[in-house]
Formats: structure tokens, sequence, C-alpha cells
């Protein structure tokens, strides 16, 4: 079963404090320290694909980067 | 988009499509787009006028896509007066810092307070000077290691750190005063309710609103944003709590 | 022609203000200019006008920046120390590029000082005043009639070149009481699209800013304040001259001292001696192509700078003498008024003496 949401991070706007990271009940968000965007900062993603869609982390996002989807029906 | 879903959260309209210029983690980013969300949803960009300080938001007017002016250090207080008394049908905020409006400011904060003045006020609350790389402020806690307190606030030399909301919810032109935090996602959820109630009682006219956010500096605090997060919860917090202070009729 | 009435210099700039369809007065009081608040504060009632009695100066002139950000015609008065406090302000409006005036009806100092008249703020107007490069349109009335038309002219230059304007006058020209001709009242209709009155569909937000972070940015913005101020100083130089055809002697003074000035010009030609008076009525952009010309002339002997201060006015007539003539001051300070008399014995002195 497709879970309940997702959420599309903007890569380019993330500056990886990980506020995100640390809202998530489900901790299904991640940084990826395996990469850097152009401004040469960690990113955050969505490691897991188990998004309740509470919207917790683009609330306390800084830099208003996050982007939340829930499924309709 | 996926099949089958829906966007349930997004960046505000109102929040202007580039990158802000403050430190990973800053609640500045935080605090101006709960505002954007509010004026949005309330469709009042076209009404409201807004005052940026002298501090790390000097810049404010980038990022927030409604009218502004950008005030001397600590006098956002007597230009929003004017604004406001001169534009009586506008919803006036002025967004400012702790060293802006409770040292250098503190004056024309007071007395715009006491009158009753028709702002709604946004007073970011981080407990010193981001901007100047992390000086002691009037609002910095007892025993806090700053560039300028590098042995921690002595409260003989510097006093106590100053509780803003208290004091102007002392004044009979003060309708209401709020403190809140964007430290965790219910904080920020109430940080957005005291905003949108403020700028309701802007349209009421019934006197001036105060909202206070307990905020973080992680670079100026040496720590990371989330262990900034630990510093507002159990020491800020404590000192500072939050909650509503006042509200109209009561 | 228009209303005739006996008043005060200061009543008197109030009055016109208001007629000038002033939207938003912001003030402190401090002697000798009190009556303007008071003036206005009585008045308020029947006009649509906004006063706001401020906590200090420093609230003052900054909601005068508000005032003007927000496209309304607005101003603030004080005296010297009150005037001090505003400096900051005043930079950021001047940089801001807001429209607005502001009159300073100055008193003795420095310090605390005396609250009676003096003209030891002409550096404080002319050169700026407080940081950074700019200027300000600066008038300087020397009676109650030029209160009331200089104050009308100070809005319509400030909405004209986008710019503070100030009113340097003295405790004098404020106190003192005299017929006046006020002119019908302006209807004042706003024209600032730039200005912040909520952001409409239609346009880009508005912002009123100072900060030009980026140094290259900062250098911009000062060559278009200086394209600015020499588009002023071209065309806005205000003078009146007396007897100055073949004098002489030319004493050059402005305000309160110039009235006095006036008298001399006539006790010494009665004396036989040619003395003529240039009297600046803008202090900034000064008179300096006329000063210039007048020191070329065969017949100018010397300048004399009368002024009530240490000696002020007097650098900037020296600097457009070039050297080609004496140029001598004569003042007083501490709110002493000079006597034609005492002025007239140092000109005749440094006449006799070649």
């Amino acid at each position: 079963m497709a879970a309940k949401g997702y959420v599309e991070i903007s890569v380019e706007c993330c500056k990886g404090c990980g506020l995100c990271v640390v809202s998530c009940p489900v901790k299904c968000l991640e940084i990826k320290k395996t990469d850097t965007n152009s401004f040469g900062l960690h990113y955050s993603f969505q490691a897991e694909d188990k998004c309740i869609a509470c919207k917790n982390c683009a609330i306390v996002c800084p830099d208003a980067c996050i982007t939340v989807y829930k499924k309709t029906v | 988009m996926r099949e089958g879903y829906e966007v349930v959260y997004k960046r505000p309209k109102s929040l202007i499509e580039t990158r802000m210029h403050y430190c990973p983690g800053c609640f500045h980013g935080t605090v101006h787009k709960l505002l954007m969300e509010v004026l949005d949803e309330m469709e009042i960009v076209e009404k409201t006028i807004g005052v940026c300080p002298v501090g790390c938001s000097v810049f404010a007017y980038d990022y927030m896509n409604v009218d502004m002016q950008e005030a001397a250090h600590g006098r956002a207080a007597a230009v929003a007066t004017a604004i406001s008394r001169l534009h009586p049908d506008k919803y006036v905020f002025s967004y400012q810092g702790d060293g802006d409006l409770a040292a250098i400011g503190t004056a024309e904060t007071i007395h715009a307070c006491n009158r009753g003045e028709n702002i709604v006020f946004i007073f970011i609350n981080n407990g010193i000077y981001g901007m100047t790389g992390g000086q002691m402020a009037p609002t910095t806690l007892k025993g806090q290691i700053t560039t300028t307190s590098p042995h921690g606030r002595d409260p003989i030399n510097a006093g106590m750190p100053l509780k803003m909301s208290e004091i102007v919810s002392g004044f009979d032109g003060v309708a209401y005063v709020e403190r809140v935090s964007c430290n965790t996602a219910g904080n920020a959820r109430k940080t957005k309710k005291a905003l949108e109630k403020a700028m309701k009682i802007s349209e009421q006219k019934i006197g001036t609103s105060f909202i206070e956010v307990i905020s973080n500096c992680p670079s100026g605090w040496k720590c990371t944003p989330v262990q900034s997060l630990d510093w507002i919860k159990d020491e800020q917090i404590p000192y500072f709590p939050l909650g509503v202070i006042k509200e109209p009729g009561k | 022609m228009g209303e005739i009435r006996f008043m005060k210099g200061n009543e008197a700039l109030a009055e016109a203000a208001i007629r000038a369809g002033m939207q938003g007065y912001f003030g402190y009081p401090i002697t000798p200019q009190s009556e303007i608040v008071e003036y206005l504060a009585m008045q308020e009632p029947n006009h649509d006008y906004v006063l706001v009695h401020a906590e200090s100066e420093v609230a003052s002139i900054n909601m005068l920046y508000g005032g003007a950000g927000a496209g309304s015609r607005v101003m603030t008065t004080t005296s010297s120390p009150g005037f001090s406090l505003m400096q900051e302000g005043v930079s950021y409006i001047a940089c801001a590029e807001l429209p607005c005036v502001i009159a300073n009806i100055s008193r003795g100092g420095p310090g605390l000082g005396t609250i009676q008249a003096s003209q030891g703020d002409y550096f404080q107007a002319v050169k700026g005043g407080g940081h950074g490069d700019y200027n300000l349109i600066v008038l300087a009335p020397n009676s109650v009639q030029e209160m009331v038309d200089h104050t009308i002219m100070a809005f319509e230059l400030a909405d004209k070149y986008n710019t503070p304007a100030l009113i340097l006058t003295d405790g004098a020209i404020g106190q003192m009481m005299e017929k006046v001709v006020l002119p019908e009242p302006i209807e004042y209709k706003p024209n600032k699209p730039w200005a912040t009155t909520g952001k409409t569909k239609d346009r880009e937000r508005n912002y009123i800013t100072s900060l030009y972070i980026k140094s290259e940015d900062m250098e911009q913005k000062n060559f278009k304040l200086q394209a600015k101020y020499k588009e002023i100083k071209e065309n806005e130089v205000r003078f009146e001259s007396y007897k100055i055809d073949d004098a002489e002697i030319i004493i050059v003074s402005y305000g309160v001292s110039s009235r006095t000035s006036k008298k001399v010009v006539d006790l010494a030609r009665e004396k036989g001696i040619k003395v003529g008076l240039l009297r600046p009525i803008t202090l900034w952009p000064f008179p300096t192509e006329e000063i210039a010309r007048l020191s070329k002339l065969d017949s100018t002997k010397f300048f004399l700078s009368v002024e009530m201060s240490v000696g002020q006015m007097v650098e900037d007539v020296k600097l457009n003498v070039e050297g080609r003539k004496p140029v001598y001051m004569y003042g007083r300070t501490g709110g002493i008024m000079m006597t034609p008399e005492e002025i007239l014995e140092y000109a005749v002195k440094k006449y006799e003496e070649g």
C-alpha cells in the first residue's frame, strides 16, 4: 500500500539544518551526508516511504523548501 | 506530483522565491514564512505595510512580498506609528529583533505600545546580537556566554534579561501579548495562530499586539541548529515562559 | 490677496504647513519652537492632518521617515539640540530620498546652551549634518512672512526632488510677531507611486530603504544623489541683493542678522560708504556664482560675513571669493543680537585699514 504522503525538498534551497529531521514523527527524513548542493551544503531528503503528511517538517523548515503531498483517497 | 496525491503544504505565495540569507536553522525564515502564510490566507497582502529593523532581518523586504520600510536601528516602532496613523485602514507590522526592540529602541517600543498604536509587533528574541557576531543582548540569559560576556552574563553588571512581553502587557494601550516559539512543530503552529490573531485584532483597531517569538541563533550560540532547540527548551523557555500574557477583554 | 493676520513666526510656519496640505506632523517640545507643536495641536480638530506628540526628537524624525515613505506630506520641527538628536534619521531620509520638511528654530550652543536666537547651526544644516555624503535643501527665512512662504516652498521643493528640505531660522524669527499674508490652502494630491501604501496586484512591492550593502551599489547610490544635488544647485539658488551694484563692502548675511545688516547698509551710506547686502535665501544651494561674480568686480573692496556665530558661513564665502578679495567676519554668540552700530564700526575700521 502506498504511503499516506510524501515530501519534496528543494535541494538548492535546503541548508541542511536538520530541523525537519527531528520534527518528523515517523523518522523518514535524513540529511544527505554523501552529497552537497551548489552552495556546498548537505541537504535533507525523504529516505523512507512512510510519510504521514503531518506537515511538521514543512512548518518548522526555516527556508520554506518543503512541499507536502497527501494521498487523496 | 505522484498520481493520487494533492499538495497540502507549500511555500506561501507571498514569500518571495529566493534563497534567504539567514544561517541554517535560523527561525527568522520560519517566522517570515508563517507571517506570509497568515497574510495570504487572510487575503490582506494588499492592505499590509511592514517595517523591518536593523539586525539580521534588515533584508526582510527581500523576502516578504508586501510594501515595506527599513527603519533605523531601534526606530521601527516610530516608523510604524506614522504609517499606521496615516493609513488607519492598513495592517501595519513591525518585525524586530531583541537588540533592536529591547535595547536601542526601548523608548520607541514602550511609547508606541503605551499609545496603543495599531501595530502588530513581531519580536524575535534569540538572546543575542546575531548580525554583529554574537554579542550580549538585554535578553541574554544569566550566565550565558557571548562575545561580550565571555565569562557568562553577570546580573551584577548587566542586570537580568529583560522581559519585554511582561513590560508591555502592563499598558492599557496593548490589547494582546503572547510569547511563542518555533522550536517544535506544535509551537510553530501556535506562532502562526498568534500572528493570525494579532492581525485580526489589528482589524478591530483595539490596541497594540505584541508577539514575542523565542528564537535561536545557532551561529551566535556556537551550536548546531538541532542543539539550539534544546537550549530553547531547557534554558530560554523556563525564563521566558510561553503562552498568552494578555488578550482582549481579559 | 490672501488673508492678513498678525502672527508669531512659529505660528505662521505652523499655519502655512496646514495650508500647504500637510498630512502628518510629528514633534517634541523644545524652546524656542514649542508654539509650532502647540498651534498644530490646537488646530488639529479643524483639519485632516495626523499629529503625534512624539516621545523624543529621535522618534519624531523616524516618524517623519515612516510618514514620508508611506507617501504623505509630513513635517517635524525642533530647535538646535533636538536637531542634533535627529541627525541619524535625517541621513536615512536623505539616502532613502524621502520628501519631507524639517524646521530648526535654532538657539545658542554648543551643549544645552541658551534658548536665545543663534545661527550656530549653519555647518550642521548645510554640510549634511549626519553621516555620509548628502545635503539638505536649506531655506533661511528672515521674516514672519517668509516663515509662511518658505514653509510652502519647502514642501514643494521636497516633493520636486524627493529630498528633505530644512527651514533654518532662529528663535528671534520664531518668536517675533509681524503682519503676514496667508495664501489660500492648497488642495494637495500626493502622486508618489514609490510609496508604501499597500502592494496592489498591479504593481511590484514598494520598499523604502537606505541600505546598500554592496560597495558598488552604495557608490551608484551616491552618484545618483550627487546628480540630484547638482540639479538642485543649478536650479534652486535663491538670494536677495540690497544696494549691491556699486558697493565697495559686500555684507553677506542671512536670517535675523540680515535684517540688522540691511540697516548697516543704510547707516553706512549716510556716512558716504558704499555698502551692499547679499542675503542668501537658500543656504544650500549657496549663491556661489553671485559671490564669485561680486568678488571679481573692481568696485568690491572686501566681503563681510555677518552671522550670529563665531564664523561658519564665512567659510563658504571665502570658498567662493577664492582669495580675490579679503573676507572678514563679524558675529556675536550666546543669543546676543548685534546692533547695526557695532557692525558698522567694525566695517568702517576694516574699510579705513584699506
